[in-house]
């Protein structure tokens, strides 16, 4: 891409500029994955049991229309998959990108070699990708005992799909991190905006249930496109036309993104 | 000598700690947007679990009468929002103020005293905390859920809630090596919070797994708060009263004397 404008050996491909980042991120995450094991596993695990199971009792699925659901418990798991995917994708790339430019200043380090912006860019978000692999794996794992997917195929299609949601999140939110002069607006990013998407897209109850300009606002929103089409893969209720939807703009906010942060970092680290 | 003591040391008793008070109302008088945020997130779970799973769930029985599943989780939001306000003030904030910014050190340069700071914090946490309160009740109010005039002793209960959370977990924090520790804050908090009876009723519990839940904390501010504005008092509300406050007395006791420990011993 060469916005960066450093000079770069010909002939480096984007996948070897990357995979010289590969013992940089591997050795960060051997020492701070502990931290990262209590977020990323427990606390959902807590939620499906707490709201699905047993809040779930007291919910009868065919009296309240639950899109096509058996139980309160297979409506609500992968709504809390997807929203979980988008907080540890948020987490991933808002206080560490503002560290790398301004705490510990890794990025500076990194621009100074033959990397060029949209690789350290690259490798962070294959970072970010790795971790909401390695998350949404482990709940869909776990989830399975819960029973509540209709086919295997359901369950692998939901996976990816969580991938695409983690992406929809991390790479425009990369871009606002890039930019921040401090970290004060992070606290407001997720008070209102990551919070409000967790309780209201979707995952807890139908958007159908809100007033209905707030349900136009639901709509409207990346988590709830990413929570309908997970959902829809673990019921088996998948139909075409709204899943290309979901697709569509899930993969278009990912590449705007990407195109953004891109832009963002080159201006506050080179220009 | 007893002359310059009398002078220079303030009278005994909670005024000193109203210095450390208006510090923290100085030092965080820029940050409205933050103050306005932590107000908006019980109204959000009240608004999502509350209305939106509450039409999919027929609501419960609070002593002997049915009330609407929103009336019954509003009251254990307060409870529960009290509660994550005092641990997060007496926990991350105190420590990066203990470990990084001395801030205590400075303070006991002072005429004041450890008791003073201990006091001082959770002072301070109640205030914000209080505010928060009152401001979910008017919400409440204009919601219509709730049921009797004994509501407006409610913010008193959540302000219990936040002092005996604040007390014990900053005794707590002055044990912590560093931020790693925090994670088993977290374990704790997190648990209670959706296990407390707060979304559903304790009798979904049975044998010695109800009895864990009644034990904890943040139940007794549950059931306080939800007794308050269902008008369900009885006798028998005094035993969370009486649990809060004693929590809240060791936990001060002890963070006033690990506080004399770690900086002045």
């Amino acid at each position: 891409m060469g916005t960066s404008g450093v000079p770069t050996a010909p002939g480096t491909s984007r996948a070897a500029m990357v995979a010289r980042q590969a013992d940089y991120w591997v050795t960060a995450y051997r020492r701070t994955w502990r931290g990262s094991v209590f977020t990323s596993f427990v606390t959902p695990l807590f939620y499906v049991v707490a709201m699905g199971v047993l809040l779930g009792r007291y919910i009868d699925p065919a009296r309240a229309d639950l899109q096509g659901a058996p139980s309160y418990l297979a409506y609500i798991a992968p709504g809390l998959v997807a929203a979980h995917v988008m907080q540890i994708a948020t987490g991933e790339v808002t206080w560490p990108v503002l560290g790398k430019i301004k705490w510990d200043r890794t990025y500076l380090g990194m621009v100074a070699t033959p990397l060029r912006i949209s690789d350290i860019v690259a490798a962070h978000l294959l970072f970010v990708l790795f971790r909401v692999a390695t998350t949404s794996a482990a709940f869909l794992v776990v989830l399975a005992f819960f029973d509540v997917f209709a086919s295997p195929a359901g369950a692998l299609g939901a996976f990816a799909a969580t991938l695409l949601v983690g992406m929809a999140f991390a790479t425009p939110l990369y871009g606002v991190s890039a930019g921040l002069k401090d970290q004060s607006a992070f606290a407001v990013i997720y008070r209102v905006m990551i919070v409000p998407l967790f309780l209201f897209s979707g995952a807890f109850f139908p958007i159908s249930n809100l007033p209905a300009p707030l349900e136009a606002v639901a709509v409207v929103t990346p988590l709830w496109h990413g929570v309908d089409l997970t959902r829809m893969l673990t019921l088996g209720t998948l139909e075409p036309g709204p899943a290309l939807v979901h697709l569509a703009y899930l993969g278009t906010l990912t590449a705007l993104g990407w195109w953004w942060s891109v832009r963002r970092l080159s201006r506050r680290l080179v220009h | 000598m007893a002359v310059l003591t009398a002078l220079v040391r303030p009278r005994a008793g909670w005024s000193p700690s109203w210095r450390l008070v208006s510090r923290n109302y100085l030092a965080h008088r820029r940050s409205k947007v933050f103050f306005l945020t932590g107000f908006l997130e019980p109204v959000f779970y009240l608004f999502s679990i509350g209305i939106g799973v509450g039409q999919l769930v027929d609501g419960f029985e609070v002593n002997g009468r049915t009330i609407e599943y929103a009336a019954f989780v509003a009251p254990a939001m307060l409870a529960a929002s009290a509660m994550n306000g005092a641990v997060l003030d007496s926990t991350f904030s105190v420590f990066f103020k203990l470990k990084f910014e001395k801030l205590y050190d400075a303070v006991l340069a002072t005429p004041l005293r450890p008791a003073d700071v201990a006091r001082g914090e959770i002072t301070w946490a109640l205030l914000r905390g209080g505010v928060y309160s009152a401001g979910f009740l008017l919400v409440m109010l204009a919601m219509g859920l709730v049921s009797s005039w004994w509501a407006v002793l409610v913010v008193p209960a959540t302000l219990l809630v936040g002092f005996g959370f604040s007390a014990v977990c900053m005794a707590l924090t002055t044990y912590m090596r560093s931020w790693q520790d925090f994670e088993f804050v977290q374990l704790s908090i997190m648990p209670m919070f959706l296990f407390s009876a707060t979304f559903f009723p304790v009798t979904t519990y049975d044998g010695w797994l109800r009895w864990v839940v009644e034990a904890t904390p943040l139940y007794r501010g549950v059931v306080l708060c939800r007794e308050l504005t269902t008008g369900a008092v009885s006798v028998a509300s005094l035993v969370s009263v009486l649990y809060l406050v004693v929590m809240g007395l060791v936990g001060l006791r002890v963070v006033s004397r690990r506080l004399g420990t770690l900086l002045l011993g």
